[in-house]
Formats: C-alpha cells, sequence, structure tokens
C-alpha cells in the first residue's frame, strides 16, 4: 500500500501555507468523489434491494427462510430448499476444492522447479478466466452426460450406502454436477492466494526445518501451514464466497428444481440459479418481489463471508509488515 | 550425547523409512493436484475448440442469426449481432468504470489519511465480493423495472463489477512509484496536482492499461448482469444502447437452454471465441505486467 506517499503534504498541508492551490482542490475532491463510489454504490445496492423485497418479506416474513414452496400459481414462495442448496453445493465444492488447492499452492512453492512453475501456475490461472457460460456449457453437454453413464454409477455403486449417494443417476442435471463446477472454479482462487502465502513463509524458518533434519512434509505441517494458517482460512473463505454467488455455470446444471433433493444425483436449486432462471420475466409483482428476497438473503450472505476473509487478510497483513 | 530426546527420536532408524514413505506420498499427491487442474483446462478448453470450430466461419461471425423454420433452403445463420453488442456494452462499461477507478485509486494512495484509505479499499474489496447476479438484480430494480431493458443499462451493471478491479489494480501501481519522483516534482516547486497528474500518473499508465485489459476479458463472458438488463432482444443487429443489445455470453446461455441441436453447436462456437479472446488478452496482459513491473520495481 501506499505507504511511500504518507510523507507528502494531504490538504491540510497546503491550506497552512496560507494558500490552497485551486488545481490541488480540484483533484483532491474529483478523485475523493470517485473514491466515495463504491461506498456509495455498496449503500445503494443495499436500499434498492431491501425496498423492492420488502412487499414479499412483510407478506411472508422470516418464514421465507424455512419455506420450501416455489408456486407461482398459488402465490406460495419459499427459500427453503434454495438456501440448503446453497449450502450443499458450496459447501460441498469447497470440501473438494480445499485439498486440491492448498495441495497445487504446495506443488508450486515447494516441490516444481522453476520452469514448471512458470507454465503450471499461469495455466491454474487461466481456469479462473473462462466464463462461467463456457463452464456451464461444457457442464451440462459433457459433464452431465459422463455422470450419467460413467462417474456416477461408479460412486452410487461403491458408496450408494452413504445417503448422499444413495439414489440412482439418472439425469445430467444434478445437486452433483454443480458441485464439481463449483469445485473448478474454487481452485484457481484458493490455490493462487495460497501460493503467495507459502511464498510468504520466511526462507530461514524452512531452512531451520530442514537443517533440524525434517523431511519436506514435515517442513510444511510443521512450519508453512502454522504460519499461513490464518491466510489459509481467509483463502477457504473467499472461496466460499464465490461458490454462494455463482448463478450462470449453476443455472445450466443443477436443474433448477424446487423439491428437496434427497441425494446428490437429484436436481436442486440455490438461490443465485434460482434468481437466474426467472430472467424471462415473473407473472405477478410478490413473485418479482421473492425473487428480490432471494437476492437479499444471497447479499447478506455474501457480504457477511467477503468482510469476515478481508478482515483476516488484513489481519494477517498488518502482522508480516510489523516482522 | 548431549542430544535432546526428542531430536533422539527423530533420528531413529525404523522411523525414517516411516517419514520418508509420507513425504513422498504427499509429493505425490501435490504434484497429483496440480495436473489434475491443468488436465481439467486442458480438457474444457479442448472440448469447446473440438465442438465450435465446426461452428466458426465468416457467415458466422458477420451475419445476424437467421430465424430457420425448417421450410426452403436454411439460411446462413451468426452472431455478428451478439458481437456488436458485447463490443458496445463492454466499452460503455469501461467508459464508465476506467476513469472513476483510477480517480479512486488516486485518492487513495495520494491524498487520503490511513485510515479513510484503509475503510475505503474494504469498500472496494467489498463491492468486488458481491454476487454478479445481486448486481443484476439491482440494476434491474433500480433502473429497468418499468422502464425497459437498454444496453447501456448492461453496460452500469458490468461496470460496477469493473470499478473495483480498475481501481485496486491502479492502487497496486501507484504504490511502486517511487517516493523520490515525487519529492523531487515538489522539490522544484509543482503544486501537488501537477505532481500527481504529470509525474505519478504517466509511471503507472502500463499497470493501468494491464488491470483494465484484465476487467475487459473477466466481464467480457459475465452473463448474469444482463440477464435482467439486456436480453430481451430483436433478430437484427442493433447498435443503439438505449435498446436490449445481443451479447456473446447471453447467445451461449440463452442457446444451451434449447433443445435443437445446430443451437448447440452455435452455443460451442460462440464459446470458442469468447474462450480465445478472454484467454488470450488475459495471457497478453499477464505477460505485459510482468514486463512493466520489473521495470519498475529495477528502478527503485
Amino acid at each position: 500500500m501506499a505507504t511511500a506517499s504518507r510523507s507528502v503534504p494531504g490538504p491540510a498541508a497546503f491550506q497552512r501555507r496560507g494558500r490552497v492551490r485551486p488545481g490541488d482542490a480540484i483533484l483532491y475532491f474529483v478523485t475523493l468523489l470517485a473514491a466515495l463510489t463504491a461506498v456509495v454504490l455498496l449503500a445503494l445496492i443495499a436500499r434498492e434491494v431491501l425496498a423492492d423485497a420488502w412487499p414479499a418479506m412483510k407478506a411472508y416474513g422470516l418464514g421465507f427462510l424455512t419455506a420450501t414452496d416455489w408456486d407461482p400459481n398459488k402465490k406460495l414462495f419459499g427459500a427453503g430448499t434454495f438456501i440448503f442448496g446453497t449450502a450443499v453445493t458450496s459447501l460441498g465444492a469447497l470440501l473438494l476444492a480445499a485439498p486440491i488447492s492448498i495441495a497445487i499452492a504446495l506443488f508450486m512453492t515447494e516441490l516444481a522447479p522453476g520452469w514448471i512453475r512458470a507454465i503450471i501456475g499461469p495455466l491454474v490461472e487461466m481456469l479462473a478466466a473462462v466464463p462461467s457460460v463456457v463452464l456451464g456449457l461444457w457442464g451440462i453437454l459433457v459433464l452431465g452426460p459422463f455422470i450419467v453413464s460413467t462417474l456416477g454409477p461408479a460412486i452410487h455403486g461403491s458408496l450408494g450406502w452413504i445417503p448422499i449417494f444413495g439414489t440412482e443417476p439418472n439425469v445430467g442435471s444434478s445437486m452433483f454436477a454443480a458441485i464439481l463446477i463449483l469445485t473448478i472454479m474454487m481452485v484457481p482462487i484458493i490455490s493462487s492466494i495460497c501460493r503467495e502465502l507459502f511464498l510468504g513463509v520466511p526462507q530461514e524458518l524452512k531452512e531451520g526445518a530442514l537443517a533440524l533434519g525434517a523431511t519436506r512434509w514435515e517442513v510444511v505441517r510443521g512450519v508453512v501451514f502454522p504460519y499461513a494458517r490464518a491466510g489459509i482460512a481467509a483463502a477457504l473463505i473467499l472461496g466460499l464466497g464465490r461458490g454462494l454467488g455463482e448463478a450462470i455455470a449453476v443455472t445450466q446444471v443443477i436443474g433448477n428444481n424446487v423439491a428437496m433433493p434427497t441425494s446428490l444425483f437429484e436436481p436442486g436449486d440455490t438461490l443465485a440459479s434460482r434468481i437466474a432462471s426467472q430472467y424471462q420475466g415473473a407473472d405477478y409483482a410478490i413473485q418479482v418481489s421473492s425473487l428480490v428476497y432471494l437476492a437479499v438473503i444471497l447479499l447478506v450472505f455474501s457480504l457477511a463471508v467477503n468482510v469476515l476473509a478481508q478482515i483476516i487478510v488484513r489481519r494477517v497483513a498488518g502482522r508480516h509488515r510489523v516482522s | 550425547m548431549s542430544a535432546q530426546p526428542s531430536t533422539a527420536d527423530l533420528f531413529k532408524a525404523e522411523r525414517i523409512g516411516r517419514r520418508r514413505l509420507v513425504n513422498r506420498l504427499v509429493e505425490l499427491a501435490a504434484t497429483a493436484a496440480a495436473l489434475l487442474a491443468v488436465a481439467v483446462l486442458a480438457i474444457v478448453v479442448a472440448s469447446v475448440a473440438k465442438r465450435g470450430a465446426g461452428a466458426i466461419n465468416l457467415d458466422f461471425l458477420t451475419k445476424p442469426p437467421a430465424l430457420n423454420t425448417g421450410f426452403g433452403e436454411p439460411q446462413p445463420s451468426g452472431i455478428a449481432d451478439a458481437l456488436i453488442g458485447t463490443a458496445i456494452i463492454v466499452g460503455l462499461a469501461t467508459l464508465m468504470a476506467l476513469p472513476i477507478g483510477v480517480l479512486a485509486a488516486i485518492y487513495l494512495n495520494e491524498f487520503a489519511p490511513r485510515r479513510l484509505s484503509a475503510v475505503l479499499t474494504l469498500a472496494l474489496d467489498v463491492l468486488n465480493g458481491v454476487p454478479a447476479i445481486v448486481i443484476g438484480i439491482f440494476v434491474f430494480v433500480f433502473l429497468v423495472s418499468g422502464h425497459g431493458q437498454a444496453g447501456w443499462k448492461g453496460a452500469f451493471a458490468l461496470g460496477i463489477l469493473m470499478l473495483p478491479m480498475v481501481a485496486r489494480a491502479t492502487q497496486e501501481v501507484l504504490a511502486l512509484v517511487p517516493n523520490s519522483l515525487r519529492e523531487a516534482s515538489l522539490a522544484l516547486g509543482a503544486a501537488k496536482w501537477r505532481t500527481t497528474l504529470s509525474v505519478v500518473l504517466p509511471q503507472t499508465v502500463g499497470g493501468i492499461v494491464t488491470g483494465a485489459t484484465l476487467a475487459v476479458a473477466r466481464v467480457a463472458g459475465e452473463t448474469a448482469p444482463l440477464l435482467f438488463t439486456s436480453s430481451l432482444i430483436s433478430n437484427e443487429i442493433d447498435t443503439n444502447p438505449k435498446d436490449a443489445l445481443a451479447s456473446i455470453p447471453m447467445f451461449i446461455f440463452t442457446s444451451a437452454e434449447q433443445a435443437d441441436p445446430t443451437l448447440h453447436e452455435q452455443a460451442w462456437g460462440a464459446a470458442l471465441v469468447l474462450i480465445g479472446f478472454v484467454l488470450v488478452t488475459s495471457l497478453l496482459a499477464r505477460a505485459f505486467a510482468a514486463r512493466s513491473r520489473q521495470r519498475l520495481a529495477g528502478e527503485r
């Protein structure tokens, strides 16, 4: 950050000298206005979304959070299935993405020779650049059929006694497909943050452990992980935030089913995906308002997740600056 | 021997084999994870290329979509309207987000007191974490509901996504500009605004261009903000941003939902165009960023 520019005097200083340069004042206020845009937008987003969700909030109250209907004909709306679907798909994806991402970061910082690192690093980041609509297209037309024909039966056959794999994988659109797609989206985010964290571990600590006879894994477990622990937590939370908010790719592969799924091989829906799937218009004002209510819930979730992660990131960065 | 007992334990002969084995297994697992990620990228890109290449020809890129009803000779159908629409929407979004983002970064790095700068930077990061679909819904209730969709409203939504990316990228390069430059300029009697605009800012142009290019590559593939703001389109080439404009991501999204296999092929073709654009631009931007960062760091 701009520790460098702190010594340059601010507006108070040019007043002290008895005259304010008009150019300075203009640039100061123009840039101040621009810097306030983000805060203004956040406030505006919260206000507008809350205002339009208000009719549904008044009509359904907090019962909306647990109700599992979404029936425009009966004008019954609830977010229960979608909150459940959001939680299951993002946590499931995080469960897969966390070990893979941390392992990739370890490979790139501790194992790979420089030239391999120079190839794999950009490749993993390119995975993050694949637009979600393209990943969703691939998910519905390639991954879905593959789950039905090969992957699903294999998992159902060997692990079918666990209830979450308990039904036959008959349809390509499923919670399971959404989990895999979200995993692909989370891995580049988490692994690139973890790589930065692992690179920040002081070399002398690692060398000290190596000199004591520790193997590479013992160095990682005893030095790298404890040192980067808070940062890894923040990376995982940011990955979770990515999963919570993804609308397009999930809506393409999850099947948009309102009934509560009983196994991962059944279709379901998430908050973001339900909103996206209704884009062609809602029939009643209360339905639009209910959709915006879903957006409010999603906004609350993602704000909580992001603020938490950013606070951890800042605390970690502060600690590193002190040491 | 004066070695501590714990150290002696570590070196017991019967444990070293097990420790080496565990170490080896973890190394293998880490390598496998990295290969898996690269393999997934290769599989996705290869399936898009394989299925999309057949759809791409001159007509596909220069003709608007044709309504082939099955009677008579099928007309050549393309995505020209979506290409033009995406260019207009993303261009407008950049026009909105780039100046505000750069000016915001100048305030945060050159003027703001430390506390305020931290709070406003947090606001940028939080805005960056708001899901794209929520931004889409926000623009829908704020501008579209009751007034109708428009290309510029879609651009406004994409601009909100771009703003934190541009501002944070600019902040990063501003922090790399050596303070001695600012001090030299001020010591020569230049005003603060002059120093900022003619001495500091020119140093950061490369970094800002890189940041803006990465942001363009990212939002060019965004669908969620356009669903509610620029999706109800006509089948003609339209360049008026007051109308709802077609876009590549929306075309892929709607075509993939149809059962028609020719539309699937077109969706793959459009996906290949989009993925090619996004990957090439972000790779170029990254290569350029690495070079200009080295130069700035070298000058320190």
